[in-house]
């Protein structure tokens, strides 16, 4: 299903979410379409609740313990905020990529190799051939393939952040996630992610948080505007960016608050 | 002009600051130095392969102190064994599980008196406990465990700070990749956290091994002709036969050198099994990259 090129097809779908944080609502009746292999890119000041909602997606806010959650997040049909929702194979389909890059103190080979590692997978030739095709499928494979054993906490930043989107292809995610990827990023270490986030598209759903405008109407195909936890405006990236239909989108975009 | 003035004022204040510190520290070596000289000194000339590999003889005033030797090393392995995986996994539980944070304060503070309580309580605990109520007589094994409950309160301090020290990133990046809570915290938590541990234990192992009180009446005995056999059998350790030279005997001048060498000897063995849990924990270090 990840891998069909059907341009409506709907991977994601939101319906009337609200979160709370003990008593502040951070997401006030969110209604999105994620569509596969497109790119979504949320944007809005900060505080507007983007980086939540994606976190709401491998229900990586669980992690918040006075959250509350009401609505539903369908992923191919099924409403992943169940309570008996299996959430380790959630977040193998739904891989993320946070903002700081955050490779494990470990070598290379054993960041990539974890994931599939936790899997119970013992394998040392399937190990090696998953690791270098993640790599290859990262953009990092001619970088790093003659220093496998060594740390991943000797390579650049750009560097260790594609080692992380390499980590999450491995265990075959379906939808990456991307929480400000770029945020620590020298420009041209930017312009490579945002060159494989195209490339993976191909085979992936990606959503991606970013506090950069330009990099959002590079990258994505659709663009969600928030502000104070409400969705303001959703639609086709270049539609939003040349003709946004809500004040407020039109004064976000061009800089007058945010 | 003014400025210049107040830069040279600053110039002087620093460097007064920096000559105080230097001071403070060099008192500080010189009390250690001093110690570790005076022992060395003194200690160095019973010093012999007689020393440290025969029992002792003649009403403790010749022969060497090996059973002793052995003593101690099994008790301080033992407190190891017992208390490590305790400590730890108290530590993993507090920091990670814990229910609340109340919860938490009461049972931290509740570690640090644990702390706090003199040695020969310890003694006496572990005499009523582990020797007479568990029946395990005057023994290895009582002095380990009494030895193993002194180091307990270290050792979960250690570990709690050490996984603390942990970055929140590296749980998310092990949970987001569909790691169970679980796997999160043996393979990326405590892995990260294990040389912050091994300090901790560095540092338990001097404490256990120079506990007289805790011993006293749970596993040391003043004199034995052979080595231990098991870890029921009474043992000799070295604080305690240091204590015993010190206070019996009829020839005190020949039994303060015995003494001083004695030191000597525990100094170095709790040097010896401090420099191997160093040596693992940089061995680990670098196999994780830091």
């Amino acid at each position: 299903m990840a891998t069909s090129t059907n341009q409506s097809e709907i991977k994601v779908k939101v319906e009337n979410l609200n979160f709370y944080y003990g008593a502040v609502q951070a997401l006030k009746n969110i209604n999105i379409d994620v569509y596969a292999n497109k790119v979504t890119a949320l944007i809005g000041p900060s505080g507007c609740g983007k980086s939540t909602l994606i976190r709401t997606f491998n229900r990586m806010c669980d992690l918040v313990p006075t959250k509350k959650v009401d609505g539903q997040i369908l992923l191919d049909g099924e409403n992943i905020l169940e309570k008996h929702t299996d959430i380790v194979s959630l977040r193998r389909r739904v891989g993320m990529v946070f903002q700081k890059p955050n490779p494990f103190p470990k070598t290379i080979f054993q960041n990539i190799a974890y994931g599939l590692e936790i899997q119970g997978i013992k394998d040392k030739s399937l190990l090696r051939h998953k690791v270098e095709t993640s790599l290859q499928k990262a953009a990092l494979w001619d970088e790093v393939k003659d220093r496998l054993n060594q740390s991943a906490l000797g390579l650049s930043g750009g560097q260790q952040q594609r080692l992380c989107i390499a980590r999450a292809l491995a265990i075959e995610a379906e939808v990456v996630l991307f929480d400000e990827p770029c945020a620590s990023l020298d420009p041209i270490s930017t312009a490579k992610i945002e060159e494989l986030i195209l490339e993976l598209k191909k085979n992936y759903t990606i959503i991606i948080v970013t506090h950069n405008m330009q990099q959002a109407s590079r990258v994505s195909d659709y663009t969600a505007f928030m502000y104070l936890g409400d969705l303001i405006e959703f639609g086709v990236t270049k539609q939003i960016f040349t003709l946004p239909k809500h004040p407020k989108t039109e004064a976000y975009l061009s800089g007058r608050f945010g | 002009m003014q400025s210049n003035v107040n830069a040279l004022k600053n110039k002087i204040k620093q460097n007064l600051a920096f000559s105080v510190l230097i001071a403070a520290l060099c008192i500080t070596l010189l009390f250690l130095g001093f110690m570790i000289f005076f022992i060395a000194k003194n200690g160095i000339g019973v010093i012999s392969w007689e020393f440290l590999t025969q029992p002792p003889r003649d009403g403790m005033m010749y022969g060497g102190i090996a059973p002793a030797i052995v003593g101690s090393f099994l008790l301080v392995m033992g407190a190891i064994v017992f208390a490590l995986p305790l400590g730890v996994a108290t530590a993993i539980y507090l920091q990670e599980y814990s229910p609340s944070n109340t919860a938490l304060r009461i049972i931290n503070l509740g570690i640090n008196n644990l702390a706090g309580v003199p040695s020969i309580v310890f003694g006496l605990f572990g005499l009523a406990v582990f020797v007479r109520l568990f029946g395990f007589g005057v023994s290895v094994l009582s002095g380990s465990l009494t030895l193993g409950i002194l180091i307990l309160p270290a050792i979960i301090a250690a570990s709690q700070e050490a996984i603390m020290a942990v970055p929140l990133s590296f749980r998310e990046a092990s949970l987001a990749l569909g790691a169970t809570q679980s796997q999160t915290i043996t393979r990326v938590v405590v892995p990260s956290a294990a040389p912050g541990i091994l300090t901790g234990i560095i540092l338990a192992i001097g404490r256990a091994g120079g506990e007289t009180a805790p011993i006293l009446f749970t596993a040391a005995t003043f004199y034995k002709r052979g080595f231990p056999t098991g870890p029921m059998s009474e043992v000799m350790a070295l604080p305690y036969h240091i204590y015993a030279l010190m206070a019996e005997g009829v020839n005190p001048e020949r039994q303060t050198l015995i003494a001083y060498g004695c030191a000597l000897v525990l100094l170095a063995l709790v040097i010896i099994i401090a420099l191997s849990a160093i040596i693992v924990r940089n061995k680990h270090r670098s196999s994780y990259g830091h």
